[in-house]
């Protein structure tokens, strides 16, 4: 999210990936976004804000399991049975 | 790109794969059906499936918006297209899907005026720039889409626009999800759940699913982590005897919902009896259209449609293909007579259809995995 129009409560301009576009925001309006927010873009509309602690407990999650992963493969290179 | 590349990291994968097959029963095999067809054009785009053990079969669901409009939807648009001073609109996937006399591209090169939009805002500017016109926009999609084209109707009503329309198509996805639940032929234990049909509908409407058919679902996002973290859930699930409704994709779809959005849908359209989907065939109260209050924006009142049926080429097995039942390499057409270039079904349109997505993608592994196994 960049820029809101004062004028135009609906509308706001986004950053998708370097391209620069006004949508509709009107979907969002029981929880305006705010410049910075990021949101989920489908056919013109903002549908959905993304949450950011969400989306940090998400990969923390990925993150413990990958530890746990890699703590399994060095135990695993380290273990000699023979 | 943020909230992108951080679920695409292939170590987490790999970890994640070896935590999954840690929780396959010795002998069990297991049928997991992701319903969105977002969900398969990952899945194959990332080959994901090679990350999977033998005894987990993906099972591609009917969640495609272009794939399940039948036949007698693109015949009935054809002819409203056809009538005097009308402009039809479509999304770009829209513009493959073969009726019987051909697709929207065809009919555009035999002169009729189609044009591609991206959104229905796109439509409805047309509208305001011809108003000698009558403009009608060919709305298809699940609940995702619906609210899109509900707010461009609410638009258009405050405007007082006279020469907008929608041709209705939209469907939801419940009733379809019930309708492969109830199907003898398809026996599943689990579902990745849609993920940006529940920005809109929230998790909720799928307690059926585990509370009355005891089966998990779980509603996951697009990234390869977030399918491979939703079927690691899935699989907890199953080994612990358990289902429920999760949501791993909480950085986007809240648990209610986008209530503003299904208000607009409420305000401007209701649900049909019926409606027919291709391959899956009639199901109660499984699409929407325009209703009374916006009747002066209803197509289907405003022109004569047809109303055809059509039946889907005896070639084409897309109806199976929807269900589930069978894979895409397994249509006898597959890659021959029906490609993206030349589709003969709408499975293989759009980019979420599994056929286009394991065409474009799934075949080169395969065929490699083949090879492999014969040396």
């Amino acid at each position: 999210m960049i820029e809101f129009f004062p004028d135009q409560p609906d509308l706001a301009r986004v950053d998708v990936s370097g391209v620069r576009r006004v949508i509709n925001v009107g979907l969002l309006s029981d929880e305006p976004p705010v410049p910075g927010d990021w949101v989920l873009i489908h056919v013109g509309f903002a549908l959905s804000k993304i949450d950011e602690e969400e989306a940090a407990s998400a990969l923390a999650f990925l993150e413990g399991i990958g530890q746990a992963y890699e703590d399994e493969l060095t135990a695993l290179a380290e273990s000699r049975i023979e | 790109m943020r909230f992108v590349d951080e679920f695409r990291d292939s170590e987490k994968a790999r970890a994640l794969a070896a935590k999954i097959a840690g929780l396959c029963e010795p002998g069990r095999q297991y049928k997991l059906m992701e319903v969105c067809g977002g969900h398969t054009h990952t899945i194959y785009k990332h080959g994901l499936e090679d990350y999977l053990p033998e005894q987990i079969t993906l099972v591609h669901g009917p969640g495609c918006p272009v794939c399940v409009i039948p036949m007698g939807r693109v015949d009935d648009a054809m002819a409203l297209a056809a009538e005097p001073d009308v402009i039809m609109t479509s999304f770009g996937d829209m513009m493959r899907v073969p009726g019987s006399n051909g697709s929207f591209f065809d009919a555009k090169a035999r002169g009729t005026d189609i044009r591609m939009v991206y959104s229905p805002l796109d439509s409805l500017k047309i509208a305001r720039q011809n108003p000698d016109k009558r403009v009608v926009f060919m709305a298809i999609g699940f609940e995702t889409t619906a609210p899109s084209t509900a707010m461009t109707m609410l638009r258009a009503a405050a405007e007082g626009l006279k020469n907008f329309s929608i041709f209705c198509n939209h469907v939801t996805i419940v009733p379809a999800i019930k309708a492969i639940l109830d199907s003898p032929d398809l026996r599943l234990d689990g579902f990745i759940g849609p993920g940006h049909v529940s920005t809109v509908i929230g998790c909720r409407p799928y307690e059926f699913i585990a509370a009355d058919y005891g089966k998990p679902v779980v509603v996951a996002g697009f990234e390869p982590l977030d399918i491979l973290q939703s079927i690691y859930l899935l699989m907890l699930q199953l080994s612990a005897g358990r289902s429920v409704v999760e949501n791993q994709y909480s950085r986007v779809v809240p648990w209610d919902g986008n209530v503003v959005a299904l208000r607009a849908i409420g305000q401007t359209m209701e649900l049909r009896p019926y409606f027919e989907w291709r391959g899956l065939g009639f199901i109660s109260h499984s699409a929407l259209k325009v209703n009374a209050d916006f009747a002066a924006f209803d197509a289907e009142l405003l022109f004569d449609v047809p109303g055809v049926r059509v039946a889907d080429p005896k070639a084409c097995q897309c109806g199976e293909v929807l269900k589930g039942v069978l894979k895409p390499w397994e249509c006898k057409v597959f890659g021959t007579a029906c490609t993206p270039e030349t589709p003969i079904g709408t499975c293989m349109v759009s980019p979420e259809g599994a056929c286009a997505a394991y065409y474009n993608y799934g075949r080169l592994t395969r065929t490699r995995v083949t090879e492999a196994s014969r040396t």
